[in-house]
């Protein structure tokens, strides 16, 4: 989130679309109730389902899973054409009079520099012009056809509400009803929130969605405000810190790219991934990469790392692609992986495609499964009738499953889906012999160490050297890790205006990353979250809930990332003198000396309104980006169906047949071939989660077994009837993938759907059952989903596929 | 005023002591007449939060014993904590039933093995465990962990071994499991945030 959860409150329209938050973050939707009851706020829910959300809504709009793009980019065309835009936020906050690359082209549903082979671009044709003076080139009048608004103003004329209803299948009133209400907040002084979650992501459009959202809220000048943003309502409680020390291979803490084989050394690692400012005067944050990446370094090798040996850069892996789960998988049924860990993961029933998953884990040697229950993952290889059909015998892998703690048992921080970092305590052991996390991975790690030691073996100086700094080896304190992932001065830090001046003695730890350093004298494990355990100690710890400014900031409870700003972008709060757009909600101001207000500034404290620093710092350009040359696939989101349609053409360019779904999406050999057909599965099929239940855990918790005991499917009352199911038949539901049989919920909350002409049904399944727990045995819904991911964050199409459904 | 029993307890649980209660004008006289103390009196409170959603609730956990060395301390009740800004003590129908994910049957105990073939589950040590895993890893690591590609340039990375990484752990675990596993040269990692 960009914003937080209790400044939901602030906003004039909240628009649910591509989420459920009454039912999957019920507490946090708290504060949508709150913001209807006191500010009179207007809720809009835009679903495939009439959700619990919807119920409570002042309007609701129906819209096919798949179509968001579609629905979204007719709401750019209706605020362009309709001139309900923020002008001089437009004008002045984003990229709208940037001068783009004049071979840049859009033609036939596809961008220029297509490569239909590799089914990828290249972004040659992306770019900016550039002037002499080494800045881009701005027409401030907006008027140059080779302009970010003009293109932007072209792309999405072609998305009129006749063609947005007849792909969305949205009618065409609902639709024109859900722009006013989005348009009204186009004043200077009233704003939206938007609030989505894996509706928008679980998409091979799914970055996408989201970026036409970020286009919408810049146009409406709800950047940065108070009651605005951009709101992912994230997954599990610490979906947001994992996120954030990135446990991915592709990046290293705080969002740091990982060096690939093109890195050759740290130098040109360092020079590519330090961007120089696009426009005169602006802060360009990410200049200061080496500080972060050198203060890295330092936390994990320490004295190890030195300027003599490029601060250890050689023993970081240089990665040779994709490492994504759906690549991993992928590597694993190729027979390229032996070895497997499942830390309270549990991939066999939530990653797509179930029966790829089980087949590719019994082609390992040895797989691990650490977590605090009985997870249907590590009993993959073990029969349970036609929920699981596997012959134990034949598989091979060696399976280890070691007893992790719950939350009630362990001491440490979660960070919340607002950012905000909060600590918690320990209540009591977990049972029997169960350890907990940190403690299972160190003890595992120095059992490793101890071989190398011993034995010897590939590039043991890594593992040797790492940074051990713990008073008990086996058992690291979650004290002793924040405070690392926090930072400190190694040697002292000068003051660079003053270099007699130490700002923090050697030993210390750093007050934020202000004070990082790239010559090897600070530390920092994770430097968006620099700060948090400063000299003042433990600040997530921190328990004051004073809300002095009545906005929700309580700036002392615990500790938002980055620097404990709760609202990011609140430069884009005021004007371009420093005067807030909406006094009434200050979130920060120009005093005439220094930023300040209500949060903690999102620029440069003494940075004046006449010098012009542009208040999206952390792009080169200073502003936000209605063109986006950085994603996969393309600069400006377009519609793509789902890989599995009802439809045969793409309604946006029909002449083209490489445009009917993402063109850059990446697609394995092997699942192209199982993507059904619409003449064999002819409903548009969605998953989802149910209030009661929370993914596959709840389903061994006992309460919650019994208030949704049994797997069902949901379907509404004109395919029931065409299909001659009533309430309560078992049923069974196919993909090209394979089957599950639940009971039918027969229901008026889906809708049938008008698309491109044609009566669309859609089958919802609620994805929390399984073989192992409490509630009834069920079948695990990601035997049907299809094998295959956004283009820009591989994240798998949950959201939209197609099934055939009959009554057993 | 008439109040019963478990209004009172609510009353009193919100930290107002009994003679607070007389003062506020009434009597709890059919509270004051129950033999059996009010269970959560003598419990210890622990400030948590719930492990589902990303609204990461505050909650308070009590637990028997008063955390001195001797005093086995046991989970007994779990409620939202009033104090967080965000939840404000409200708890939704997966954060209510808490008690019962701590206490579910489904809890793993002991570590496990299940041989290659094998149809069940044996239990070991945790020391056995922990030997015969990092046995297979450095084994796979020695032999397939690549120093040089194919140009000569140094990437040191180890591409048969992965990793899923939990976002239910804390920041703690996620970062030392992160410096751990690069430390190896893995790269075949992720977590559900993608998924």
């Amino acid at each position: 989130m960009t914003n937080h959860w209790v400044d939901i409150k602030n906003a004039d329209l909240v628009l649910i679309m591509g989420g459920n938050a009454a039912e999957a973050h019920p507490c946090g939707f708290k504060w949508v109730i709150e913001a209807k009851k006191d500010r009179k706020a207007k809720l809009v829910v835009v679903d495939p389902r009439f959700t619990r959300s919807a119920a409570v809504a002042d309007y609701y709009a129906p819209v096919r899973a798949g179509a968001d793009i579609a629905f979204l980019g007719g709401v750019v065309n209706y605020l362009l054409t309709n001139d309900k835009i923020h002008h001089d936020y437009v004008k002045n906050y984003s990229n709208a009079g940037f001068l783009i690359n004049p071979d840049f082209k859009f033609e036939d549903g596809i961008f220029s520099g297509y490569n239909a082979e590799k089914r990828n671009y290249g972004k040659d044709t992306w770019g900016y012009q550039m002037g002499k003076d080494g800045f881009v080139m701005v027409d401030p009048t907006l008027q140059d056809p080779n302009c970010a608004f003009q293109l932007l103003k072209k792309h999405y004329s072609r998305y009129t509400p006749d063609l947005v209803s007849k792909v969305s299948g949205t009618p065409k009133d609902q639709f024109l009803k859900v722009c006013e209400y989005i348009a009204e907040t186009a004043a200077a002084n009233k704003t939206m929130t938007i609030l989505y979650a894996l509706g928008w992501t679980q998409h091979s459009v799914g970055s996408q969605n989201i970026r036409t959202m970020a286009i919408i809220q810049t146009l409406l000048g709800n950047m940065g405000m108070a009651g605005g943003g951009i709101n992912a309502l994230r997954g599990h409680a610490n979906v947001q810190g994992i996120t954030d020390m990135c446990l991915f291979g592709a990046n290293l803490p705080g969002y740091i790219a990982s060096p690939t084989e093109a890195d050759v050394d740290r130098k040109t690692y360092v020079e590519k991934r330090t961007p120089k400012p696009l426009r005169p005067n602006q802060m360009n944050f990410p200049q200061n990469f080496p500080k972060w990446f050198t203060s890295l370094q330092k936390a994990w090798y320490g004295n190890a790392a030195k300027p003599e040996n490029d601060f250890a850069y050689e023993w970081l892996p240089k990665i040779d692609g994709a490492y994504d789960t759906l690549a991993i998988f992928e590597k694993m049924h190729q027979g390229k992986m032996n070895g497997f860990v499942c830390q309270g993961f549990n991939p066999l029933a939530s990653v797509s495609h179930k029966k790829k998953v089980g087949d590719a884990l019994a082609k390992l040697k040895y797989m691990v499964v650490i977590d605090p229950l009985i997870t249907d993952t590590s009993e993959f290889w073990k029969a349970h009738g036609e929920f699981n059909e596997v012959d134990a015998t034949k598989v091979q892998t060696e399976v280890f499953r070691l007893p992790a703690n719950l939350f009630a048992e362990d001491t440490g921080s979660f960070t919340n889906s607002g950012r905000v970092i909060q600590w918690h305590w320990k209540a009591a052991d977990g049972p029997g012999e169960s350890k907990g996390d940190v403690e299972i991975i160190a003890a595992l790690f120095q059992k490793l160490k101890a071989m190398y030691a011993k034995d010897g073996g590939k590039l043991p100086e890594p593992i040797m050297n790492l940074t051990w700094p713990h008073r008990i080896a086996d058992k690291p304190s979650p004290a002793e890790l924040l405070m690392e992932i926090s930072g400190k001065a190694l040697a002292d830090v000068f003051d660079p205006k003053d270099k007699t001046k130490v700002i923090v003695k050697a030993g210390e730890q750093v007050a934020g990353f202000a004070q990082l350093r790239d010559d090897g004298s600070t530390s920092c494990g994770n430097w968006i979250y620099s700060g948090c355990w400063s000299q003042a100690g433990n600040l997530t710890a921190r328990r004051d809930n004073a809300d002095p400014s009545g906005l929700g900031q309580t700036l002392l409870w615990g500790f938002a990332w980055p620097a404990n700003r709760r609202i990011i972008y609140n430069r884009a709060s005021c004007d371009m003198d420093g005067k807030p757009w909406d006094p009434k909600r200050t979130v920060i101001r120009w005093t005439g000396t220094a930023w300040a207000g209500n949060d903690v500034p999102d620029m440069r404290p003494d940075a004046a309104p006449a010098e012009g620093v542009m208040p999206f710092i952390m792009t080169p350009e200073g502003v936000a980006r209605l063109f986006a040359p950085g994603m996969a696939d393309g600069p400006f989101p377009e519609h793509y169906e789902p890989f599995e349609t009802p439809l045969d053409k793409n309604p946006f360019s029909p002449g083209n047949p490489k445009a009917l779904n993402n063109p850059a999406a990446r697609v394995y050999k092997g699942d192209m071939e199982v993507f059904g057909k619409a003449k064999d599965f002819p409903y548009v099929c969605t998953t989802y989660r149910l209030v009661e239940h929370f993914h596959f855990w709840s389903k061994h918790v006992r309460i919650n077994a019994v208030l949704q005991p049994e797997q069902f499917v949901e379907i509404g009352e004109e395919l029931a009837k065409e299909k001659g199911i009533a309430n309560g038949d078992r049923v069974k539901v196919k993909s090209n993938r394979g089957f599950i049989k639940a009971v039918a919920v027969v229901t008026k909350r889906i809708p049938t759907l008008m698309v491109d002409g044609k009566k669309t049904h859609t089958v919802g399944i609620p994805i929390h059952w399984g073989f192992k727990g409490l509630t009834k045995p069920g079948f695990i819904t990601n035997t049907l989903t299809p094998y295959v991911g956004d283009a820009n964050s591989q994240t798998p199409e949950y959201k939209a596929f197609l099934v055939n459904i009959e009554k057993i | 005023m008439q109040i019963t029993r478990r209004q009172f307890f609510k009353v009193c649980g919100a930290g107002l002591s009994g003679s607070s209660i007389a003062l506020m004008g009434f009597s709890p006289t059919s509270a004051l007449a129950e033999v059996r103390t009010y269970k959560l009196a003598h419990a210890t409170e622990t400030r948590n939060m719930c492990p589902y959603c990303s609204v990461s609730c505050g909650v308070l956990i009590y637990t028997t014993g008063d955390k001195s060395k001797n005093a086995k301390a046991d989970v007994i009740h779990i409620e939202g904590d009033p104090d967080n800004p965000v939840n404000r003590g409200t708890l939704c129908p997966k954060g209510a039933a808490l008690l019962d994910m701590v206490k579910s049957p489904s809890r793993l105990k002991y570590p496990e093995v299940r041989e290659a073939g094998s149809n069940e589950w044996k239990r070991i040590s945790w020391d056995d465990a922990l030997n015969r895993i990092a046995t297979h890893m450095k084994k796979d690591r020695d032999a397939n962990f690549i120093e040089k590609n194919a140009a000569g340039v140094t990437v040191n990375r180890w591409p048969s071994f992965g990793f899923l990484a939990s976002s239910a752990c804390n920041n703690e675990t996620g970062y030392i499991t992160h410096k751990v596993l690069r430390s190896l040269g893995a790269v075949a990692f992720d977590t559900q945030a993608r998924i």
